[in-house]
C-alpha cells in the first residue's frame, strides 16, 4: 500500500496539490487510523490531511476518483461454450495469462496488469507520445508474446476445437490490448497531463511579446490567465506585510522592560511604529504596433495588483497621449486595449509630443510617492525627444522606470533615443517576456516594503 | 469519539447536524492530535462546530478572536506591570535593611544575588487565551476565530503552539500542555494563509449545505417548525443561492428566517410574508431589490 499511496501523492502533486513529506507522513498515519474498508471514510480522511484549500479539495476529489477507481475489467468475455483451456495447443499449459484470459477472470487480470504496470514503470509517464510505447511494454510484461505464440500454434492446428479456442484467445487478447491502452491513458491523465500544461506556461512566460506575426489567440488567453496569476502571487506576498499598521502607539511592554535598568523609571520610551507605504503607479504606455502586446500585459498586470497598489493611473500614446483609466473601467481589460487603439492607434509615434501632452495635463499626478513606469521602444521617428520634460518628471517622481521591449543591443540604433532617455531613468530594463515583467514589478513592490 | 458515525450522532445530540466530511475531519483531529482549520463563507457554522464539540466532550471552550494588530501580549501572556513595579518599590525599601550591614560592595552584591529573583515569575504572569488553553490540565477546546484577520507575524507565532502544544516565554522557559487542547482555527479567506500554518493543520471546507441537510439543520435548530414550511423555505433559500447575489444566504440566515417566520405565525410561504421578512435573509439592499420582483415565481417553483 505504501507504493500505492506514494503514487497517489505523485498524482496529486502533478495536479498542483502541494504535499510535503510531513503531510505524506500524516497521510500514512491517517490510513493507519481509518483503514481502507470504508471508501468514503478513507477518502474524507485523506482529503482532510492533504488538501488545504477549497480549490485543492476539488482537485483532490477528481484525482481520487481517477486514481482509485478501476472500471470493471473488460478484457474478458464470459467463458464460451466448448472453448476450453485443454483445447489449446500444449504451449498454453504453462501460461498463467492464457488461463486467466480463457477463464475470463477479470479480477486476476486486473491484478496482473497492476503488477506488470509496476514493473514496466507506467506511472513514470511524462509525455503523451510515450503512450503507445508504454502500452506495448505493459503488455509484454504481462506475457503477451506467450499468448501470441499460442495463438499462432492454434491457427496451424488441424483440430477445429483448438482453432475455436485459439480464436477465443485472440478475441480476449484484443480486449486486453484495449484495456491496457485505457490503463496507460489513465496514468497519463494522472501524472502527465498537468506537466504538459506547466511546460507550456513556462514557455509562454518566456515568449517574446513583440514577435513577428503577433501572439496566437489561444496563447493570448492563456497568457492573460498567467499574468493574472503572477499578479495574484505578488499581491499575496506583498499585501500581507502592509496590513500591519499601528503608528505611534506606546509599546508599554517593551518600555517597561527597558525601564527596569533605571529602577522602574521609563527613560527609554519605545513606540510601536511601522511605517507602511503602498506604491502609487503612473503607467505610460506606447501602444504603437510593436509595443501594443507588451502594453496590454503590463496594464493587465498592474490592474490585477489593485490590492497592493495605492493608486494607479494609466496613459497611452502613440502620436498623442490620452488617459485610459476611464476606458479600463468601462471595458474588460482584454478588449480595452482595442478600444484604446481605436482612439489613438495608427498614428506616427512621437515621444516628444506625448511627453508634452502629459506634462501639460497630467503632471500634477506625479508626486514624490509616485513611481512612473514608461513602456516603449523609444523610437521617436527622428522627432525631438524632449529630454527636458522627462527630466522634469524624474525630478518630481520617486522613481522612473523605463521598460523597453527591444534588447539592449538595439538601443540607440536607428531612430531609437533610448540611450538619451536612459540618463533620466532610475532603472531602464529590457522587458519583452512575462517573466521579465513579473521580476520588474516585484522590484517595484519590494522597494516599498519598510526596511 | 470511537467512530465517525458515533460522532455524527453525538453532534446531532447537541444540535449540530454534521455532514460526513465534517465528522471525519473532527474524528481525525482528535485522534491525530492535530489542529483543524475550518474554512467556508460566513454563517455556515464554523464557529458553531467548535462550540458543539466542546459541549459534546464536556470540555471548557476557550475562544480567541483574531483581529489586525493582535499580538502575543494579548494572545499568550502579559506581565502584570503594576504589581511588578510595586514589587520593585518594596524591594528598594527593604534593600537597605537587608544589605546595610554588609562590610563592602562585593559582599552586598553576593547577598543581592542570593535573594530570590521573583521579578519574572509565574505569580506576575497574566495568562491570555492561548496560555489558558495550554494550562487546562484536562484538555479543552481552543477556538482561534478568524485567523485570516490577524497579521502574518502572529501566524508565525502560532506555529509553535499548534505543532508542539507548547509556548516559550523568554524569561521562564518552555511551557508544555499536559493534555493537548482540541484546536479549531476558522478562516473566511480574507487573505491566503501561509503554507507553514496550513501544513500543521487538517483542512476542512464547509460548503453551503444541500437541501436535505439544510432541512435537517432547520428542523433541529428551530424546534416545532412544521414539515411543510421547512420544505418550502429550504427550497426557496436553495433557489436564491443559484442567483447572482452579493451575499448568498447561508445556514445561519436560513435558521434566522425560519424563526422569523414562526414569529410571524406563517404556516406556509406566500409572497407577502416573504416580502416582509426578506431582510432577514438578504443583507444587501441591491440583493433585496433584485429578488423582490421574482418572489412569486420563486415560491411557485417545485420543491427541491
Amino acid at each position: 500500500m505504501q507504493t500505492s499511496l506514494e503514487d497517489f501523492f505523485r498524482a496529486l502533486r502533478a495536479a498542483d496539490v502541494r504535499i510535503s513529506p510531513a503531510e505524506a507522513i500524516d497521510a500514512h498515519r491517517t490510513v493507519a487510523l481509518v483503514g481502507f474498508e470504508d471508501r468514503v471514510l478513507f477518502k474524507d480522511a485523506l482529503c482532510a490531511t492533504l488538501a488545504k484549500t477549497a480549490d485543492e479539495v476539488d482537485r483532490f476529489d477528481r484525482i481520487f476518483e481517477t486514481f482509485f477507481t478501476r472500471d470493471s475489467f473488460q478484457a474478458a468475455p464470459p467463458p464460451g461454450e466448448g472453448e476450453r483451456m485443454e483445447d489449446l495447443p500444449p504451449e498454453a499449459e504453462q501460461s498463467e495469462l492464457a488461463r486467466m484470459l480463457m477463464d475470463g477472470d477479470a479480477s486476476a487480470l486486473a491484478q496482473a496488469m497492476e503488477e506488470a504496470a509496476d514493473r514496466a514503470q507506467v506511472s513514470q509517464i511524462r509525455l503523451s507520445t510515450q503512450r503507445s510505447r508504454l502500452t506495448r511494454k505493459l503488455l509484454e510484461e504481462m506475457g503477451l508474446s506467450e499468448i501470441e505464440r499460442i495463438i499462432a500454434a492454434a491457427r496451424k492446428s488441424e483440430d477445429a476445437r483448438t482453432q475455436a479456442a485459439g480464436q477465443r484467445l485472440e478475441q480476449a487478447r484484443k480486449a486486453l490490448t484495449e484495456e491496457a491502452g485505457r490503463y496507460v491513458e489513465r496514468q497519463h491523465e494522472l501524472y502527465a497531463a498537468e506537466s504538459g500544461r506547466n511546460l507550456r506556461e513556462d514557455l509562454l512566460a518566456r515568449k517574446a511579446l513583440n514577435a513577428e506575426g503577433g501572439i496566437d489567440p489561444v496563447d493570448q488567453a492563456m497568457m492573460q490567465a498567467l499574468v493574472k496569476r503572477m499578479a495574484k502571487r505578488l499581491a499575496d506576498r506583498y499585501s500581507r506585510r502592509r496590513h500591519v499598521a499601528w503608528t505611534g502607539h506606546l509599546d508599554v511592554r517593551r518600555t517597561l522592560r527597558k525601564s527596569m535598568g533605571y529602577g522602574g523609571m521609563p527613560f527609554d520610551i519605545v513606540f510601536k511604529t511601522k511605517k507602511i507605504d503602498k506604491p502609487s503607479i503612473v503607467a505610460i504606455c506606447d501602444v504603437s504596433k510593436s509595443v501594443a502586446a507588451a502594453a496590454q500585459f503590463l496594464l493587465t498586470f498592474l490592474y490585477s495588483l489593485n490590492e497592493v497598489v495605492d493608486r494607479m493611473e494609466a496613459f497611452a500614446f502613440s502620436g498623442r497621449m490620452i488617459s485610459v483609466n476611464a476606458v479600463l473601467d468601462e471595458h474588460r481589460i482584454e478588449t480595452a486595449i482595442l478600444e484604446v487603439l481605436k482612439q489613438i492607434g495608427f498614428q506616427q509615434t512621437d515621444y516628444g509630443k506625448s511627453l508634452e501632452d502629459f506634462c501639460e495635463q497630467h503632471l500634477d499626478q506625479i508626486d514624490r510617492h509616485t513611481t512612473v513606469i514608461i513602456l516603449g521602444d523609444a523610437r521617436s521617428n527622428y522627432a525631438d525627444p524632449r529630454l527636458d520634460l522627462l527630466a522634469t518628471i524624474q525630478k518630481r517622481a520617486r522613481a522612473v522606470i523605463w521598460l523597453n521591449p527591444e534588447p539592449e543591443s538595439y538601443w540607440g540604433q536607428g531612430d531609437s533615443v533610448m540611450h538619451r532617455y536612459e540618463r533620466f531613468c532610475h532603472v531602464a530594463k529590457q522587458c519583452n517576456t512575462l517573466a521579465q515583467l513579473e521580476r520588474i514589478i516585484e522590484d517595484v513592490l519590494r522597494t516599498y516594503i519598510p526596511h | 469519539m470511537t467512530s465517525v458515525d458515533a460522532l455524527i450522532e453525538g453532534l446531532a445530540g447537541v444540535g449540530y447536524i454534521a455532514s460526513r466530511r465534517i465528522a471525519t475531519a473532527l474524528y481525525m483531529a482528535v485522534n491525530l492530535q492535530k489542529p483543524i482549520l475550518v474554512e467556508g463563507s460566513a454563517g455556515v457554522g464554523k464557529t458553531e462546530l467548535a462550540l458543539s464539540t466542546a459541549t459534546l466532550l464536556g470540555l471548557p471552550l476557550i475562544r480567541m478572536q483574531c483581529y489586525e494588530g493582535l499580538d502575543e501580549s494579548k494572545a499568550l501572556y502579559e506581565w502584570k506591570y503594576g504589581k511588578q513595579l510595586l514589587y520593585t518599590q518594596i524591594l528598594k525599601d527593604r534593600m537597605g535593611a537587608a544589605l546595610g550591614d554588609a562590610p563592602d560592595m562585593d559582599a552586598a552584591m553576593d547577598r543581592l544575588h542570593g535573594m530570590g529573583d521573583l521579578f519574572f515569575s509565574e505569580p506576575f504572569l497574566e495568562p491570555r487565551p492561548l496560555m489558558k488553553a495550554l494550562r487546562e490540565d484536562d484538555g479543552c477546546v481552543l477556538l482561534i476565530d478568524e485567523i485570516d484577520k490577524s497579521d502574518e507575524a502572529f501566524e508565525a507565532f502560532l506555529l509553535e503552539v499548534l505543532s508542539a502544544y507548547q509556548v516559550s516565554i523568554p524569561e521562564l522557559g518552555v511551557m508544555k500542555a499536559k493534555t493537548p487542547p482540541i484546536v479549531f482555527l476558522t478562516s473566511n479567506n480574507v487573505r491566503d494563509l501561509g503554507d507553514a500554518l496550513k501544513r500543521r493543520c487538517l483542512h476542512l471546507h464547509i460548503p453551503l449545505p444541500d437541501a436535505a441537510l439544510e432541512k435537517k439543520i432547520v428542523a433541529s435548530r428551530v424546534p416545532g417548525i412544521e414539515e411543510k414550511l421547512t420544505q418550502e423555505l429550504v427550497s426557496f433559500v436553495q433557489s436564491l443561492r443559484t442567483m447572482d447575489l452579493r451575499k448568498s444566504p447561508s445556514i445561519s440566515e436560513t435558521v434566522d428566517w425560519a424563526r422569523a417566520l414562526i414569529l410571524l405565525n406563517a404556516d406556509s410561504l406566500d409572497a407577502e410574508v416573504v416580502r416582509d421578512s426578506l431582510n432577514v435573509l438578504l443583507k444587501f439592499e441591491q440583493d433585496i431589490v433584485a429578488v423582490e420582483p421574482q418572489i412569486a415565481e420563486l415560491i411557485r417553483r417545485p420543491l427541491a
